[in-house]
């Protein structure tokens, strides 16, 4: 039972980024599918801090004694992880910026952020593309096919 | 014959040579970020040419550093810090190869860029395509010079935010560059997490981000490899990784972000983006995880043979129903990934060094081809079959071009796709009971004779719609074209220079002396 409980941080995780996963395929609003994919990487992150954790390690610092001398009062927490995980947020709130940006763009050009009505302009827009790229005798066939 | 130790060393001073490896990421870095002020008109252009070419120079300094080290390999470490704290960019013969492919057609992709840029971009945004053309440049070339997992992820998510970006300022030719770059961005940025969670599980059971380090401890610990969190972090990075190199069919993402792209990008883009995700494939498959878990333990030959055979087959047939260009050597290019894919699934020397061959002859071929239909929108402002009716022969350099890279795509005789897959079918029979693979290998080039041959037809035995005069490409996007062209078959004739490179580099990944 400790087993499963002892490591709840990693249980939080992986249920986060599920959650996560789940929102960017099954949303249909771009919105919700930025936030998703935000939960999706916060998730990482937790995995990460979880990972630096000594059994009651404190923060990596200097602390000053009494007497003014300096010291580790350790054990402490492996600091690398952290680290990483600052350049890692950086990176997140980058793709989130690169993404919101994106969808205000396709709000103006499509009038929309809904994934399926774009789906069905973009397909619209691709038979258009594809009609008028045919050679004209070859049309005729494909049509047809198309109908078929 | 191209000997690499004859390059000039123009900057005689002492010893700056030893900062090769980092000068290569920091020099795009920095000049990539000051090209915003740069102003307008030619000069953004011009600036990120200098800026390509010098890394081009540097890389060309590199690679001949690493064939006269007697290790075989240059490392450097970031500010002096020992690799077991800092981090460590290291190259061997893999590395200085991409990275020279990288750098080369870096560069002459930016030489080409400008006439494309001036007809697809607005003009006033063109100091912030070169700028985020640069950064995502030197993302790619930090991901090939870096030996330090953690340092893969950050300069991977360098050149894919850029690489969004990039594609996105399409959208003033096609709306839909917008939906190609946030499907791409979703996508992809699940894929790098994914990567980055498996650098998690790898450095919490190894205790080093090192890729030299992590390999060593890997192999060395006993027991370590039987356990869960090694094999998790097996699956989870051989997920990201196929996402990132577009494998089928976790392909999705590509061939929308290659038909919107504005055309120099899709150039740049299928000469080296996927490319450079093969290369971490990799390094993390030999390199850190060893050939003998990757390919004995784990059943990835099974796995990752199975997608390529897949893709190189559906995604010929797609690329033969597309009526716009760009799409249909976008599914080329899927399908492309498939071959080198393959190659280094069968795990023995012909197989691998296949698949080295043909990242060079395929970034040559594909990143040729997408700037012949980049000189076609230029002066048609459309690619698709309809328009290139007759073009033969009124820009007959540009439709020989496409047709010479197309020759290429099929693998024929004294072109360079010859040789990455005469290495290739020789790797399939070289392993037992995969003989067939061969033979997939043989059909893929046979759906490439067809779907180039359309194209090839229409250009020239078929009647324009109207004879509107067309004028040839400008010569500032013919040469850079047949540079990338004429290499691809210059390598096909000469093929010492990447036979030996890509057999020497397939030994060592495989560990099997030199």
């Amino acid at each position: 039972m400790t087993d499963v409980l002892g490591i709840y941080n990693y249980w939080i995780y992986v249920i986060l980024m599920m959650i996560g996963l789940y929102g960017v395929i099954a949303k249909p609003n771009l919105i919700k599918q930025a936030i998703a994919l935000g939960l999706f990487q916060t998730g990482i992150f937790l995995y990460y801090i979880s990972m630096a954790v000594v059994d009651g390690g404190t923060a990596p610092i200097w602390t000053t004694i009494d007497d003014g001398a300096q010291k580790f009062q350790g054990p402490y927490d492996n600091p690398l992880p952290h680290v990483l995980i600052l350049t890692a947020i950086v990176v997140g709130v980058s793709i989130l910026a690169v993404a919101l940006a994106l969808i205000v763009n396709i709000k103006r050009s499509y009038g929309t952020i809904e994934a399926d009505e774009i789906e069905r302009m973009d397909h619209e827009d691709r038979l258009i593309e594809f009609r008028a790229g045919q050679a004209p005798d070859a049309a005729d066939d494909a049509e047809a096919h198309h109908h078929a | 014959m191209l000997d690499l130790r004859q390059v000039p060393d123009l900057l005689q001073g002492p010893g700056w040579q030893a900062h090769l490896p980092v000068l290569i990421v920091t020099i795009p870095l920095i000049f990539g970020v000051l090209t915003i002020a740069t102003g307008k008109g030619w000069k953004p252009w011009a600036w990120a040419t200098a800026v390509t070419g010098t890394v081009f120079y540097l890389a060309l300094q590199l690679i001949q550093r690493v064939l006269a080290s007697p290790t075989g390999m240059v490392s450097y470490e970031l500010g002096n810090w020992p690799r077991q704290w800092g981090i460590e960019y290291r190259v061997d013969a893999l590395n200085a190869f991409i990275l020279l492919i990288v750098a080369g057609v870096g560069f002459v992709t930016t030489v080409y860029a400008k006439h494309s840029v001036e007809k697809e971009i607005p003009a006033d945004r063109h100091n912030f395509f070169y700028a985020v053309w640069l950064l995502a440049l030197c993302g790619l070339l930090g991901i090939t010079v870096t030996g330090d997992t953690f340092n893969v992820y950050v300069l991977l998510e360098i050149s894919s935010l850029t690489v969004y970006a990039l594609i996105a300022m399409g959208k003033d030719r096609h709306r839909g560059a917008l939906t190609a770059s946030l499907r791409y961005l979703i996508l992809g940025s699940v894929g790098a997490s994914f990567i980055l969670l498996g650098i998690g599980y790898l450095m919490m059971i190894t205790g080093t981000l090192n890729m030299q380090d992590m390999h060593e401890r890997l192999m060395s610990v006993p027991g370590i490899l039987e356990s869960r969190t090694v094999l998790v972090a097996f699956a989870l990075l051989l997920v990201g990784l196929s996402m990132k190199m577009a494998l089928f069919p976790l392909h999705m993402w590509l061939p929308r972000a290659y038909t919107y792209a504005p055309s120099a990008v899709s150039a740049l883009l299928a000469a080296t983006a996927t490319k450079v995700g093969v290369y971490m494939a990799f390094r993390f498959m030999f390199t850190i995880f060893g050939v003998g878990f990757s390919f004995i333990t784990m059943p990835t030959t099974l796995i990752l043979a199975s997608c390529a055979t897949a893709g190189i087959l559906v995604t010929g047939v797609t690329a033969i129903r597309q009526t716009n260009l760009k799409r249909l050597l976008a599914y080329s290019s899927v399908g492309q990934i498939g071959y080198i894919v393959l190659g280094f699934s069968l795990a023995n020397v012909n197989g691998v060094a296949g698949s080295v061959a043909h990242i060079l002859n395929h970034a040559l071929m594909k990143g040729g081809m997408f700037m012949a239909l980049g000189a076609i929108v230029y002066r048609l402002d459309r690619c698709d079959i309809r328009s290139v009716r007759g073009l033969g022969r009124k820009m007959p350099l540009t439709m020989a071009a496409f047709t010479v890279g197309g020759l290429g795509l099929v693998g024929f005789p004294l072109t360079a796709g010859f040789i990455s897959k005469w290495y290739l079918v020789q790797g399939c029979l070289d392993r037992p009971h995969m003989w067939p693979l061969a033979g997939v290998v043989l059909l893929g080039s046979l759906l490439a004779v067809v779907y180039t041959w359309r194209v090839v037809e229409a250009a020239y035995f078929q009647e324009p719609d109207d004879d509107r005069p067309v004028k040839e490409a400008p010569l500032l996007m013919l040469i850079p074209m047949w540079v990338m062209i004429g290499a691809s078959v210059f390598f096909g004739i000469n093929a010492t220079f990447t036979g030996k490179i890509s057999v020497t580099a397939a030994k060592a990944l495989l560990g099997v002396g030199p």
